[in-house]
């Protein structure tokens, strides 16, 4: 059995600052468990900025502007604690992520450069040309690199296991062997990202976003939290979903439709292109359905006013990725773009220190919940959520192992996981995995996308119990041990398959629109009945069971959203 | 479309062979990775790793008709036929298109790829003017795909004793940042006959680096530096 006294699971932002906050004394051992190498994580794919008030364009910008700019922009759905206290330490943990050589594009002063992102009333987006994830995710392993923490690369995390009050470990299997293993430890971090692949390939996120810690928290009884809110972005190609960051409207982009219109000055006269995303997404949706789109049933964001020389100064890698998938150069004409499914607002239910109902259980970035980003996350909020929930996550676990014992475990959750593999593995005649995978995305892309109703969530519900029985059967051809790449496949579906269900049982019963949920048959927020956080648990008939905890509202009374 | 793949499972094979693919419909735009992965659909046992999709993880690294490169970022319409895909030269098969990556690993941090400073930290940010910012550029943006290195003929015959370009490339990547402060430990653990000297500046990384990167240069200023400072 393998032991820690902490273990991450997610190689991302927020596992690697947790591992580091943890690891920083060099007292305890730390472990991250990761599915791949940690540099591949997808927080490397963050392209913008990460938020703080730290004043360097806009010296009028303050922590409690980005606090109300965070509540405003979820919908009155964040805990207003929470958020306070993620704006408040913004400053610092980027000055940290600086410290520890991270390197941020430079004001003329030498401070680190901000730009305008949506929903901000003032630009604080801290940025790196437009690869900021990347050069955050780097810094961050680097410095995990230099402090010792232990990586267990190309592990898939299988079920998360406790006591009823305090955590165990988890089993885990290992990719290159193909063996199950027991790891024992004090505290778990789940770090995993989010779960923006239940779309399957209706999405900006990369393979691996399947929601893994989420889905063995709500196995292991676990709350999660607000999982019918699943943001869109507003600018990705048209083709792939890849990803345009908002850095380019950030930069000065338009959004145009078919007709050439600079159309969100119907929407939201004042901020424009730079209004929240739900907004802007549901703006570009709604172009698309009153017949003003492209050819491919797309919008378009032009860049060409920019100039040549901003563009591959400030937006270099979208050009490349621009010109490789869609064979478009931004300097010389408008890109198509299309919504895709972006950011897991959910996540598993946390206290402000990261903290599950589950002593010595963790959850931190895009898997946890604890609220800040409510029914609509701001862009730079995400890279600034790891930083600051991972820290948390990581000097808390540190307290927490440092003054308690391992807790007892036994090999029997290891011995059943072997067991699920081994059934998995002998599946023969049933749907392949890319069948089932397929038709996941496609009904939550039609029914559970930018726009919902009743009918249709319904209909999704019973598909998806449809699809999670052909699961049962699915066929495996692939009876390698090592680096079984569809064994893999098959455990993140069956992630996903639970997830799936989750998010579209809480959109069926939230009867309200309220930031990226929207529902055609109840257009309005209605702050009376549904000013509430969902919480879904794993039922005794195996169905997600819903409660609902009200939001923490300390400073800013919910008002109308206009922007 | 005709594709040659390498395969090897250790479970099974007593030695790597090549096994030939057909795909019927090529999409216009498709990247090699898509193509991968519609022949798993029709072979399940194909391996090989993959992540984002858009070139910034650096899953995906193989070698693309005798050239190293990232499947996702490579477009079918560039590849003459039959493509031949194989793992990456010079470093030990795991399986199929999958490969060891410790040693690549292992070189990447003996150079202490982090940011050392002595001076106790401001409150603020340390400040970097923008020339200063601009000598990272082109440094910074490194993937770790291993495409440069296990490309590089100095690193097949010593992988050991070479750091390669990649390691090197972030070697120079600290070096060139105004606020490190481990100039003189940096050059030091690199001298020697092997470690960066065994650059004979082949220039295989520069042609293969999928962000456009090039390691022969950092090298190259590593030497002028080492030389500045004997003199």
């Amino acid at each position: 059995m393998l032991t820690y006294d902490i273990l991450i699971v997610g190689s991302g932002g927020a596992g690697l600052y947790a591992a580091l906050e943890s690891r920083m004394e060099e007292d305890l051992q730390v472990g991250v468990l990761t599915k791949v190498y940690p540099t591949r994580s997808h927080t490397g794919a963050a392209q913008g900025g990460v938020n703080a008030a730290l004043a360097n364009l806009d010296p009028t910008d303050t922590w409690q502007d980005h606090w109300f700019d965070t509540v405003k922009g979820s919908d009155y759905l964040a805990d207003q604690d929470a958020a306070e206290i993620m704006t408040r330490e913004a400053p610092m943990v980027v000055r940290e992520m600086e410290h520890w050589g991270c390197p941020f594009s430079r004001t003329d002063e030498g401070k680190i450069a901000q730009r305008p992102f949506g929903g901000a009333s003032k630009p604080r987006a801290c940025f790196s040309a437009d690869k900021v994830g990347h050069v955050m995710l780097h810094t961050l392993y680097e410095q995990g690199i230099r402090h010792g923490v232990n990586f267990l690369n190309e592990w898939q995390v299988l079920s998360l296991m406790h006591d009823g009050q305090r955590c165990q470990g988890v089993t885990a299997i290992n990719t290159q062997t193909g063996r199950v293993h027991t790891i024992q430890a004090k505290a778990v971090i789940l770090a995993t990202g989010g779960h923006g692949r239940i779309y399957w390939t209706r999405t900006s996120n990369a393979l691996g976003n399947t929601g893994d810690g989420t889905a063995i928290a709500y196995r292991a009884g676990l709350p999660i939290k607000d999982m019918e809110f699943i943001q869109f972005h507003p600018t990705g190609l048209r083709r792939t979903g890849i990803l345009v960051s908002e850095g380019a409207r950030g930069e000065g982009g338009f959004l145009l439709n078919g007709q050439g219109e600079r159309f969100m000055s119907r929407y939201a006269p004042e901020k424009m292109e730079l209004g929240p995303r739900d907004l802007v997404s549901r703006s570009c949706e709604t172009e698309v359905r009153e017949g003003r789109a492209g050819p491919e049933g797309e919008v378009f964001l032009d860049l060409t006013h920019l100039g040549r020389e901003r563009i591959l100064e400030r937006l270099p890698q979208i050009r490349e990725l621009c010109i490789e998938f869609e064979g478009v150069d931004p300097i010389e004409e408008p890109i198509p773009i299309k919504p895709t499914a972006h950011y897991s607002m959910g996540g598993i239910h946390t206290d402000l220190n990261g903290q599950t109902p589950i002593e010595g259980i963790y959850a931190a970035g895009e898997a946890g919940c604890v609220s800040v980003h409510g029914a609509n996350r701001l862009g730079g909020n995400s890279l600034l959520d790891i930083l600051i929930f991972g820290r948390r996550a990581g000097k808390h676990a540190l307290e927490y192992a440092r003054n308690n014992s391992f807790t007892p475990v036994d090999t029997g959750q290891e011995e059943a996981d072997a067991k699920m593999i081994a059934s998995i593995m002998e599946g023969e005649s049933g749907a392949s995995i890319a069948d089932i995978r397929r038709s996941m995305g496609n009904l939550m892309a039609e029914k559970v996308g930018v726009y919902r109703n009743g009918k249709d969530l319904e209909s999704a519900v019973s598909e998806l119990a449809d699809l999670q029985e052909q699961f049962k059967m699915v066929r495996i051809q692939d009876k390698t041990k090592a680096f079984n790449t569809e064994l893999v496949a098959a455990l993140e579906l069956k992630n996903m398959l639970d997830l799936a269900e989750v998010v579209a049982v809480g959109a069926l019963e939230r009867n309200e629109s309220r930031g990226a949920h929207t529902r055609e048959d109840h257009p309005e927020r209605d702050d009376e009945n549904w000013l509430a956080h969902t919480m879904a648990t794993l039922g005794d008939d195996g169905r997600p069971k819903l409660d609902f905890s009200p939001v923490t509202i300390t400073e800013f009374e919910p008002k109308a959203r206009t922007y | 479309m005709r594709f040659r793949i390498y395969r090897y499972d250790p479970d099974q094979d007593r030695e790597p062979y090549m096994q030939d693919f057909e795909l019927a419909e090529i999409p216009s735009g498709m990247m090699l990775r898509d193509a991968l992965l519609a022949l798993k659909a029709q072979d399940e046992t194909l391996s090989f790793r993959h992540s984002c999709g858009e070139g910034v993880c650096g899953s995906d690294g193989m070698n693309i008709n005798g050239r190293n490169g990232l499947a996702c970022i490579t477009p079918l319409a560039e590849l003459k036929e039959p493509v031949e895909v194989r793992p990456f030269p010079g470093v030990p098969v795991i399986r199929d298109l999958i490969v060891d990556m410790q040693g690549f690993y292992k070189q990447y941090h003996s150079v202490k790829p982090y940011l050392i400073r002595h001076d106790p930290e401001p409150e603020v940010e340390t400040l970097q003017m923008p020339d200063e910012r601009d000598r990272l550029d082109g440094l910074y943006e490194c993937i770790l795909c291993g495409c440069c290195t296990t490309s590089c003929p100095s690193f097949w015959w010593n992988p050991d004793k070479f750091l390669g370009p990649a390691a090197l490339l972030q070697a120079w990547r600290f070096l060139a940042d105004s606020r490190d402060q481990a100039e003189n430990d940096r050059l030091d653990a690199l001298d020697g006959p092997y470690r960066l000297f065994r650059c004979h500046t082949v220039m295989n990384c520069v042609d293969v680096c999928p962000k456009g990167l090039n390691p022969t240069r950092a090298i190259g200023h590593i030497r002028d530096l080492m030389l500045k400072k004997s003199i």
